[in-house]
């Protein structure tokens, strides 16, 4: 046994007899993974139950499994899938393509930070449509940080010009789900907020609230939409592999004044 | 609502001022060419140029690399080096390990978070005394506002051996008398005579250092990023080459189980 354990509420390890590195049996919050829940519990189940530490309601799995779908995969113009693109092309270790993808994707414009920060605004906000609106029109201040000051109202396209069909469809999708809680709020008042934000919601936003909805913090719905955005990056980068660098966008340059 | 215009085709004609490749020809840095006129800087001199698109004095680089140096510690239990120690472990490759570890590094209780923080602070708080703010005003509102002073107390320690040498190479430098250094030592004094036991370690010492250079919270980050490395291969090399899965993978006893009872999944 070593001097300092690791301490956890997640998961418990009981060793085979004959060897202690060895697990005869796991359990998670309580719920032995291998002996029980093999066969019967969903992927969206075990995700839940290791961040929630219980099992999911059926409607609370079918959400967290939509929204699964949903973000699944971004498509390869979306920053993360391109980064993650740019390193199958060159023949990148496979976990370097995931690691861009996760770098590019955590960021503050359409990724995980935006998910966080806009989580956020739903704890500080709720379903209280002035504080939305106060909120959009006067950002909370940002502390001193390596992230940068956002520079778009968060949960909103900087790029929209209309709520893209994919984020209603989405929304839409999410909401029947679990009726009455934010994901509905959101819904009714969605173009009121798109008013006050002078933008289109962005995915992001709807995401957050489904994540918010399911009872995650914003920690939480930040590592998870990391995570849930990862199979298309991958997909897409194992496809670029095959295409190869002579099929894939090498921009023209034109360099311009350095001094300028 | 808004407008889709102004996005421009950068996947068609990428516009740049920062520089270029042109294979089989040369290539352009910062508006210089790299093979004719920056060719013979060393590493630092150019990563500092890359990022701030100026040039710094023989001393200044010799400080900024002296302060990725002094802070080069080889010791995998660090939470960082132990990325590269478990990486070597697992026979992962060197570039995952050393990347995978230099990511950690952006971390909050120590490193770049924790350093651009300081930074921050220590920019602010000298703009404001020059406006005529007391430090003990500046160090309240601060921590009314962001609750903590990066670069004062220390995980795992309590003094910090790497600023005695860091300050004697700074004053053989010159370099040890610019306004946000003796404000960090200012703080360090304020928060003793306030009864806190917290002292200031090496970031807030680099931080002030990078803020006497000239380098905004952003530069200053980018030339934190291989601050901790040089110790790293070492923990990688050295996990790599013991048996595999030997290091730091402990048995299942050393699980300290403090969550629910078992129970029947429904």
């Amino acid at each position: 046994m070593s001097v300092s354990p690791i301490h956890t509420h997640i998961w418990l390890e009981e060793a085979e007899a004959d060897n202690p590195f060895a697990t005869r049996a796991a359990y998670c919050h309580g719920y032995d993974v291998y002996g029980q829940m093999l066969g019967k519990a969903g992927w969206a189940d075990m995700v839940f139950l290791l961040f929630r530490g219980e099992a999911p309601q059926a409607a609370q799995a079918q959400l967290l499994t939509t929204l699964a779908v949903a973000l699944a995969n971004p498509g390869p113009r979306d920053p993360a899938v391109h980064a993650a693109m740019c390193g199958g092309v060159g023949g990148s270790t496979a976990a370097s393509s995931l690691m861009a993808a996760l770098a590019v994707g955590a960021g503050q414009c359409g990724g995980a930070r935006e998910v966080y920060l806009a989580m956020q605004a739903w704890v500080d906000c709720g379903m209280d449509l002035p504080r939305w609106l106060h909120r959009i029109a006067s950002p909370p201040w940002a502390r001193d940080d390596v992230w940068p000051v956002p520079d778009h109202p968060i949960g909103f396209d900087p790029r929209g010009v209309t709520t893209s069909t994919l984020v209603r469809q989405t929304l839409d999708a999410l909401a029947c789900l679990l009726p009455g809680a934010r994901l509905s709020w959101l819904q009714a008042h969605r173009k009121d907020l798109e008013a006050m934000a002078q933008r289109p919601v962005a995915l992001t936003l709807v995401a957050a609230t489904a994540l918010a909805d399911l009872g995650f913090s914003a920690q939480e719905g930040e590592m998870l939409h990391l995570i849930l955005r990862l199979p298309g990056a991958a997909a897409h980068a194992l496809e670029q592999s095959h295409y190869g660098f002579k099929r894939f966008p090498f921009p023209r340059i034109e360099l311009e004044d350095a001094t300028a | 609502m808004n407008d889709a215009a102004g996005m421009g085709d950068s996947m068609a004609v990428f516009k740049t001022r920062m520089g270029a490749a042109f294979p089989g020809s040369h290539a352009v840095f910062r508006g210089c060419d790299l093979h004719t006129q920056l060719q013979h800087l060393g590493w630092v001199d150019l990563l500092v140029f890359g990022i701030t698109g100026r040039r710094f004095i023989a001393e200044q680089l010799r400080l900024l690399e002296s302060l990725w140096v002094l802070t080069s510690y080889p010791d995998a239990r660090l939470w960082n080096n132990r990325v590269a120690a478990l990486a070597g472990t697992t026979r992962s490759t060197p570039d995952l390990a050393m990347t995978a570890a230099l990511g950690v590094s952006e971390a909050t209780i120590y490193g770049h978070r924790n350093e651009v923080r300081a930074l921050s602070f220590f920019l602010r708080t000298h703009q404001r005394m020059q406006g005529g703010a007391s430090l003990a005003e500046c160090i309240a509102d601060h921590l009314q506002q962001q609750g903590k002073l990066a670069g004062y107390g220390r995980p795992l320690a309590s003094g910090d051996e790497r600023i005695a040498p860091t300050m004697a190479l700074a004053r053989e430098l010159g370099l040890a008398d610019g306004p946000h250094l003796t404000l960090a030592f200012e703080v360090d004094r304020f928060l003793q005579a306030q009864g806190h036991a917290l002292r200031m370690n090496y970031g807030a010492l680099v931080a002030a250092l990078g803020a006497d250079l000239g380098l905004s919270p952003r530069e200053f980050a980018l030339y934190l990023f291989p601050i901790f490395m040089a110790g790293m291969p070492p923990c990688y090399l050295e996990a790599a080459d013991q048996p595999a899965g030997a290091l730091f993978v402990p048995d299942c006893e050393a699980i300290r189980y403090e969550g629910c009872g078992k129970r029947d999944w429904p």
